[in-house]
């Protein structure tokens, strides 16, 4: 029996890091995508820990669709300056212009403008042949199926039917030109491990993470928050009143539910996680459709 | 979950997993069973893929369309096979799994091998009814050439034998010689049904001849760790970690995943291919200096002498060298449309070194159902052979047998880029 044990947490840690240092060493230009969530939150933490003591390698990219909540903006630029990272915030200005918002156009065209094709345009400017992604593979069922270095085309696409044997520890980081890579090294981790380990090392994330009393929407199962900026996404009718609520994901703040929770810190928050019974994509409107991730994934979608 | 819980927590062990066997073995249910009673699935999940649209609650294996959970693309609930590697997470108050769940069909020996690779342990399935097939022998050979630590034999649907002993001893019988031809010592067999659950996470009452754990007391009790830690040190240089910035103008730091052994602060270091060497001044993490480190560790090292290093070399103890030849001898499972062939050149990627490679010989081709060694001057798709390599540069490696990460390799096509085989180093 072996005197030296990693505990799975640090067994995680170690793999990620090992990733993150292959992407650096074997691909010209990579970046970090960069969401403000969490998930991104342990990604940086990880990568920090990886060159530590140099300054991170490559840029954080967050593609910016103006309906990110305004804790997310504070806390993300705050962050950026504290590590002193190199931010790099890309939207797809035309589409924002033309007034794209769920509403009216409806999720999957917003998402696709303003997510994907923002994503795909930031990546093509920027010339990166690799991205990294917080993305997990428990998160949802097409993202099981999916590598740690995830090949796309020169559009950006993901063929699930063709993807490369992943052996061992050792990633096959040889591409042509034009095609990119998306790296998912946090593919291992479970949402229980993200807060887990968010509580071990102490790592800064937005306040909505918290309850709070927050005005919200309540719209069947869903309690939706309440933006006065964001008025007029809200159905007719629809008043705001005040729950004692956190969020258990973040993306847009019209198309992300919040849970009813009384969890205050990071202790209660993990508590919370190991008791849940309902996955945390339930919160996602986007994710409500028969296939949704896995067409978004082949669009581009990270 | 309370508070007091936290350091327990805190100590929970990561055990990979992999499970081979075909639908009809009943692999699906024996997912679906561990992930419901592990509560490694969530109710949302589960709802999803309930058989009667209408029910409202989701309790027991047989409520759901198992094959729905797992098959996470369009394409394979369309035709309605699994076609790639899925990756599942449970845990338990004692241990988290990933586990890789393979397809079953004798064409996926692909993905067989890319789920086994990283693997603690493996469950192979059997249907009690039909015992050992030719399938499941093709499949424990490649487990036992991927030198994965422990097989644990799944006999299930032992509810459809009337949980009769005779039929599972006869089983277990026939597995343990097979194993025992090939050199496997550790397997275990354990009598189950995945869909009343009696062997899988409860003992039930179906089975009180079997004296053995129950499939999750195996799996929540199996050694994690083989004997990385006790093996020679090495390192693979991933990094050379130059900072240059005011504070650290001269800092050189080299960065790398411990594959195996130990190293502290003093250690005689020796670096491979080149033969220079110099000691351990630091062994560094974002979370302070530390005095020793081990496998699988990722560290960063700086040494007291400046001696030339860079990314694809190994730091290694003085004194316990690798092999550094300019051939090469391994087992190969071929993974690429195109055969391999006699006189072709490749790419190896072994560690965090990339060399040319010339197949120099085919020794022999595996017969994939009888296991008889063949004469051959080409491996296709799936089939397995032992391979000599002619190599542009020495590799630095050990034996698949005496360390799986510093005896593996990838062999990439250079035109097309593919991953197109795996070697195991004789």
């Amino acid at each position: 029996m072996s005197k030296h044990k990693l505990t799975q947490l640090k067994a995680l840690e170690a793999e990620s890091i090992h990733i993150i240092r292959e992407v650096v060493a074997e691909f010209r230009n990579p970046v970090m995508l960069y969401s403000v969530g969490k998930d991104s939150s342990v990604l940086v933490h990880l990568a920090r820990k990886a060159f530590y003591p140099a300054p991170l390698p490559f840029p954080l990219l967050h593609v910016d669709t103006g309906f990110k909540f305004k804790e997310m903006y504070e806390f993300r630029d705050n962050f950026c300056k504290e590590i002193g990272a190199d931010l790099i915030v890309r939207r797809n200005e035309d589409a924002i212009d033309n007034g794209m918002n769920p509403k009216e156009f409806g999720v999957a065209r917003c998402c696709g403008a303003l997510k994907t094709q923002g994503l795909l345009d930031a990546l093509e400017e920027g010339g990166y042949d690799a991205a990294f992604g917080g993305a997990r593979r428990d998160e949802e069922k097409s993202r099981a199926k999916e590598r740690v270095f995830s090949m796309r085309d020169e559009f950006g696409q993901w063929d699930p039917k063709n993807q490369r044997p992943e052996l061992w520890n050792i990633y096959n980081g040889r591409i042509h030109d034009g095609e990119s890579v998306r790296v998912f090294p946090i593919s291992n981790w479970t949402e229980m491990d993200i807060w887990s380990y968010i509580r071990e090392e102490n790592i800064p994330i937005v306040p909505l993470y918290f309850a709070k009393e927050r005005p919200m929407i309540e719209r069947g199962d869903m309690l939706i928050p309440y933006y006065e900026e964001n008025k007029d996404q809200y159905l007719e009718g629809e008043e705001p009143t005040m729950v004692m609520s956190r969020f258990r994901t973040l993306g847009c703040s019209p198309c992300t539910g919040a849970v009813r929770s009384d969890a205050t810190n990071m202790d209660e928050i993990v508590i919370e996680a190991a008791a849940s019974k309902r996955s945390e994509r339930e919160t996602r409107i986007i994710d409500h459709g028969s296939n949704s991730m896995e067409d978004k994934k082949k669009e581009g979608y990270f | 979950m309370t508070k007091a819980n936290f350091d327990l927590v805190k100590e929970i062990e990561l055990l990979r997993l992999v499970t081979v066997g075909s639908v009809d073995d009943g692999k699906s249910t024996l997912i679906g069973r561990l992930l419901i009673d592990t509560k490694g699935a969530f109710e949302d999940q589960l709802m999803a893929v309930r058989k009667q649209k209408g029910a409202t609650t989701v309790s027991s294996a047989a409520d759901i369309d198992l094959a729905m959970l797992t098959d996470g693309l369009s394409a394979e609930r369309e035709q309605g096979i699994t076609i790639d590697v899925a990756y599942r997470y449970f845990a338990t108050p004692k241990r988290k799994f990933i586990m890789a769940d393979c397809p079953g069909h004798e064409q996926y020996t692909r993905n067989m091998v890319t789920g086994s690779s990283t693997a603690n342990a493996a469950i192979i399935l059997i249907d009690a009814r039909h015992g050992v097939l030719a399938q499941t022998k093709r499949h424990t050979h490649i487990l036992g050439l991927l030198g994965i630590p422990h097989l644990i034999v799944a006999v299930n649907k032992m509810d459809l034998v009337d949980y009769d002993q005779a039929t599972f001893e006869n089983i277990r019988e026939e597995m343990s010689e097979y194993c025992a031809k090939q050199g496997i010592k550790d397997l275990i067999c354990t009598p189950m049904s995945a869909l009343t659950g009696d062997m899988v996470t409860i003992r039930g009452e179906n089975m009180d001849w079997y004296e053995g754990d129950t499939l999750l007391e195996t799996l929540e009790s199996l050694s994690v760790l083989d004997d990385l830690d006790e093996k020679p040190f090495r390192m693979p240089v991933q990094l050379v970690n130059r900072p240059q910035t005011a504070d650290l103008p001269d800092y050189r730091g080299f960065m790398g995943t411990i594959a195996s052994g130990t190293v502290k602060v003093g250690d005689g270091i020796t670096v491979v291919p080149s033969g220079l060497s110099s000691t351990v001044k630091e062994i560094v993490t974002f979370d302070g200096n530390l005095e020793e480190a081990f496998a699988p560790q990722s560290i960063t090292l700086t040494l007291n002498d400046n001696i030339d290093i860079s990314r694809g070399d190994m730091l290694v103890h003085t004194g316990e060298p690798t092999t550094g030849e300019k051939s090469l001898t391994a087992n190969v499972c071929w993974i690429g449309d195109e055969p391999l062939e006699r006189r072709k050149k490749y790419m190896i990627k072994h560690t965090t070194r990339q060399v040319k490679a010339l197949v120099d010989d085919v020794v022999f081709k595996r017969e994939i159902h009888t296991l008889e060694k063949e004469d051959a001057d080409s491996l296709a798709m799936n089939e397995i052979g032992q391979i000599r390599f002619k190599l542009q540069q020495p590799l630095n490696c050990d034996s698949y047998a005496d360390n799986r990460m510093t005896g593996s390799f990838i062999i990439i096509d250079s035109f097309t880029n593919n991953t197109v085989g795996a070697g195991m180093i004789v």
